[in-house]
């Protein structure tokens, strides 16, 4: 069945998309919880847990992407997971996003001056209360401008989630491809949706770098 | 859990996997070495007079650093046949590899030639120094200094992003994964080796990369 490339099939890819951004939202969702663990983990004065934090950062940050998802998605079913397409996606990216948003965070956590944790406890200030009220607050404000950055990259990696089988955009692509034997265009579609996806995210980032280090 | 593992079974292809590491080596020495021209070449660009080759230089950025390179490279490998450019799994491996790294280096030089102070360029020029003589002795060098750590995550990074290119059939390291899964049906002992192996290669890169670092901008005194 070969036909023409049209708009319906516009709206196919736009479906696909839908599970584009679901996957992105979970995987962010999934490795914002790791990631803040793994920051924490980073800098806590417990050296085990330290090493830890590390060698796990390296593991992720040492292999690619596509090694880790097949791994996943060959490897849980042995310890007696059942693992459909989605699931892998959804630890494989949540795992690979956890390892890179925890050091955002961690370099946000001590991009800090130390003077204002000195400043904290002259005023008294407990740990915790140094913390909460007067480090995080502002470490949350640099760290928003490259996490919504590297949500870019989440959503980029999605596609690669094509290669196990999971249906999103790029993997709809090569579906309608087979169909309507335009690869051209049908990519170019493609990739003209991720752009919507991910320039609206560059520039919110870009947009939030200015606006929030207006005080510095 | 009643798999038994058999790392054992890949023992025998161990020739495979070192020439996937060689050919994995190869095809990312030849897209730095391509992306770096590209990536200099639209940093000049986005600092050109005209205003339309600065807006070309913008949108060659945002268009790749905003796609994924799997669609890059679906479009470079199935898309462009149908306007009459055929090309091998390998040369569009390369060919798409080096326009996604061309972007993302060339945001780095551009940081890089902005670091560079101007009071710097003022110094030079008053101690009588040509304006190629401030260019080479004193902007290049701490813009090669402070570009060096980005370009190098970046290389790392493109060095696990070749993986990718095993999706189009061109061959690498993780095409020698397929290559011994098909044969001994050993998926996961295949993936997880390979995975292994490249996390071996961002060591070398790595270790190759501080070395390197260390010896250019630190033992020799500042300049």
């Amino acid at each position: 069945m070969i036909r023409d490339f049209a708009l319906a099939d516009f709206g196919f890819l736009l479906m696909a998309a839908r599970w584009t951004v679901l996957l992105s939202l979970a995987a962010a969702l999934g490795g914002g919880v790791l990631g803040l663990a793994i920051a924490v983990l980073r800098i806590v004065p417990v050296a085990p847990l330290n090493w830890f934090a590390i060698g796990y950062i390296n593991l992720i940050q040492g292999t690619p992407l596509l090694g880790q998802l097949f791994v996943l998605f060959f490897g849980l079913p042995l310890f007696g997971l059942s693992v459909d397409a989605w699931t892998a996606a959804v630890v494989a990216l949540s795992l690979y996003s956890s390892a890179f948003l925890g050091e955002i965070w961690r370099g946000s956590l001590q991009a800090v001056p130390q003077r204002q944790w000195e400043a904290g406890a002259a005023l008294g200030l407990t740990y915790r209360q140094r913390f909460s009220h007067v480090v995080l607050p502002q470490a949350v404000r640099i760290s928003v401008a490259p996490t919504v950055g590297f949500l870019v990259q989440i959503v980029k990696n999605t596609s690669l989630t094509a290669l196990i089988g999971f249906v999103e955009l790029t993997r709809a692509s090569q579906i309608m491809t087979a169909a309507t034997f335009a690869p051209l265009t049908v990519y170019l579609a493609a990739a003209a949706i991720y752009f919507v996806l991910c320039f609206s995210l560059s520039w919110a980032s870009q947009v939030l770098e200015r606006r929030l280090h207006v005080a510095r | 859990m009643d798999y038994s593992f058999k790392f054992a079974a890949l023992w025998r292809y161990r020739d495979e996997i070192v020439e996937g590491v060689l050919l994995t080596l190869q095809l990312s020495l030849a897209t730095m070495a391509l992306g770096l021209v590209i990536g200099l070449a639209f940093a000049v660009m986005r600092k050109a007079p005209a205003a339309w080759m600065r807006a070309i230089a913008r949108g060659y950025v945002e268009a790749i650093r905003n796609t994924p390179l799997l669609v890059q490279l679906f479009i470079v490998f199935y898309g462009l046949p149908s306007v009459g450019i055929r090309l091998p799994a390998n040369e569009a491996a390369l060919i798409a590899l080096a326009v996604n790294l061309g972007a993302y280096s060339a945001e780095i030089f551009r940081a890089g030639i902005e670091s560079v102070r101007v009071s710097q360029v003022e110094a030079g020029r008053s101690l009588g120094l040509t304006a190629g003589q401030t260019f080479f002795h004193v902007v290049l060098f701490q813009a090669m200094k402070a570009i060096y750590p980005a370009m190098a995550s970046q290389f790392i990074l493109l060095m696990l992003a070749t993986s990718i290119v095993s999706s189009i059939g061109a061959t690498e390291l993780f095409h020698q994964a397929a290559f011994i899964e098909s044969r001994t049906y050993r998926s996961f002992e295949a993936y997880a080796l390979i995975t292994v192996v490249y996390l071996g290669l961002t060591l070398v890169f790595r270790a190759f990369f501080s070395t390197v670092y260390w010896a250019v901008f630190v033992r020799r005194p500042a300049r």
